[in-house]
């Protein structure tokens, strides 16, 4: 027998007020990146990636493996105690711009962009709730990560000449700045996720984007690179955590601007193409 | 209360919708009727926003989709193209869903329970059938309690128990007064739910109607008879609305266009001899492919 179960919700048609709101948005893009498991174990491979690989470093340094001219190591045996923390954020941001990209091109590839969207049709707030919860996840994570990687850290270099604590100067600074790079990161993974609707292309880009770029620009004529190549998203990057600088990179308020520029750049062009084309 | 207006939505060189207009009433169920490519995904994809149309207008309660302050509210949509992330339970994607709009945890609950789906609502939609699938769709489109229910095949992978239960969903809704728009590929389905019927070939409209219209049209659409002189029971026949063929040496003639009441006697008056005269009725599919079919035939004739 078939319940005659009414359709009608338990409350009234008059006494609802649903609406769509700015923050309704943002509770239901937080509530969905949490709620898949992907999200969980590629934030928990980033932060893994980063505390792992910058403990092995400093474990491993010693004054005559850093003083090797020429040597090339996976992991970085030389340089600052910083530097040495934030060895593996070379790679822990690869894990973090593929989530950014599955966060926003996953939902074109699984089908769920229509549902969004039938949500949200004016769905530029979609795109900007995405990227306020990652975007700030990746920050409070990442400066985490970078803290316990130093603090770990601190106790192989203990007695070192490279030793410093976190009161030394410009320690925080560039720990803090490591977060906020990771989650510049996120930010242009989800706007390339949003550009290319596809995972594949959209980790494509982000990877080539952050680590082929560079290297091409080594192909350039001499004085040419040297001009050019600051300004890549992956060197401004980079010099945006870095204790020391040569006169190669910019400092380190610069390279948070060129990087900042890049992200905003592409995350203008994610928003065009998400308000303008058929989903 | 669907509106659409001499709808054209194109896709590159080609038309997928050729300035459609029709009106979706409140109180009845509408089938949305046409073979695949029609032109019905398109149609549905542009009423919800999610497609821009070319020119022309597609409006909900008077107002575009994307002008209301709660869609979900005004419309809910089931889309013929998979609209779940797989990776996360039935529960978190309908709260996903929900938290747009402010709807509390509770309606959520009532419509996994509606749909019956409350013994898997924390199993991951990966794992989901077909019908399952189905299943949270509509519970998606019933969310926001919404005035205009739009469905786009949504019996497509159910087993007989959920084709009943859509049944008796849809005219349930129906029956509350809400707009009820369906689509379907099937004029059989459509007979046993529908009331209203908008039927589209090749992105155009080919007959706004109902089923009962389509039905009585399609019974006696034919009259067979058999006569002494078949040549100049057709030359009296001939005449605007009346079609008339037979094979050329037969005693048989088919026509269209007249009851048979009127041929035996038009015979009778001109004093020609019968031997049988009989009323051919036509299944529902027939007429619904002869309709369709005829819209084929017409759009690459006009192309050539």
């Amino acid at each position: 027998m078939t319940a005659t179960t009414s359709l009608r919700p338990a409350q009234t048609r008059a006494g609802t007020a649903y609406r769509v709101t700015g923050l309704g948005v943002l509770r239901s893009e937080w509530a969905k990146f949490w709620s898949l498991r992907s999200s969980w174990i590629t934030l928990g491979i980033s932060l893994l990636l980063l505390i792992a690989i910058g403990l092995v470093a400093a474990s491993r340094y010693s004054p005559q493996l850093a003083s090797e001219q020429g040597k090339h190591h996976l992991i970085p045996v030389g340089g600052n105690a910083v530097a040495i923390a934030l060895a593996g954020i070379t790679l822990a941001q690869l894990a973090t711009g593929v989530l950014g990209v599955l966060f926003t091109a996953g939902e074109y590839s699984t089908g769920m962009i229509r549902s969004t969207l039938t949500a949200v049709p004016t769905r530029l707030p979609v795109l900007w709730s995405k990227i306020a919860v990652f975007g700030v996840t990746a920050l409070v994570l990442g400066t985490a990560g970078a803290v316990v990687a130093f603090l770990g850290g601190e106790h192989f270099l203990a007695g070192q000449r490279i030793a410093l604590t976190l009161s030394s100067s410009g320690v925080l600074r560039c720990l803090a700045a490591a977060g906020g790079y990771l989650s510049l990161v996120a930010v242009i993974g989800m706007a390339l996720g949003a550009l290319a609707r596809s995972v594949a292309g959209g980790i494509t880009a982000l990877i080539g984007g952050l680590t082929l770029l560079p290297l091409l620009a080594n192909l350039l004529p001499a004085n040419w690179a040297d001009d050019v190549s600051p300004y890549l998203p992956g060197n401004a990057g980079d010099a945006m955590f870095a204790l020391t600088r040569d006169s190669s990179t910019l400092s380190p308020g610069a390279g948070l601007a060129v990087f900042a520029g890049w992200a905003a750049l592409l995350l203008a062009l994610a928003a065009w193409r998400l308000a303008r084309t058929d989903a | 209360m669907i509106e659409v207006r001499e709808l054209v939505k194109r896709y590159g060189a080609k038309t997928a919708v050729d300035g459609l207009d029709f009106t979706v009433r409140p109180g009845t169920v509408t089938g949305f009727l046409g073979p695949n490519g029609a032109g019905k995904s398109t149609t549905m994809r542009v009423i919800v926003g999610l497609d821009a149309p070319d020119s022309g207008s597609a409006t909900v309660n008077g107002r575009r989709y994307r002008e209301h302050r709660a869609p979900l509210r005004e419309v809910g949509v089931l889309l013929e193209a998979r609209s779940i992330h797989p990776g996360r339970t039935a529960r978190s994607h309908l709260r996903g869903l929900a938290l747009t709009h402010g709807i509390p945890a509770r309606r959520v609950d009532e419509v996994i329970g509606l749909a019956g789906l409350s013994a898997v609502a924390h199993k991951r939609a990966g794992e989901f059938s077909l019908g399952m699938g189905q299943r949270l769709g509509i519970a998606a489109a019933l969310l926001g309690d919404p005035e205009t229910i739009m469905l786009d095949e949504p019996v497509n992978g159910l087993d007989p128990e959920g084709v009943r239960w859509v049944r008796t969903l849809l005219t349930g809704l129906a029956a509350e007064g809400r707009t009820v728009f369906v689509s379907s590929h099937l004029m059989s389905e459509m007979a046993q739910t529908a009331t209203s019927l908008i039927i589209v070939g090749g992105g155009r409209l080919l007959a706004d109607t109902t089923v009962a219209e389509f039905t009585r049209a399609a019974a006696g659409a034919t009259v067979q008879v058999s006569s002494a002189d078949p040549a100049r029971l057709r030359d009296l026949l001939a005449r605007p609305g009346v079609t008339v063929s037979g094979a050329p040496g037969s005693d048989e003639l088919q026509v269209t266009g007249a009851t048979a009441r009127q041929v035996g006697q038009l015979a009778a008056d001109h004093a020609i001899a019968l031997y049988e005269l009989r009323t051919r009725s036509e299944s529902l599919e027939q007429a619904f492919m002869a309709l369709t079919g005829d819209s084929v035939e017409y759009r690459a004739r006009s192309t050539a």
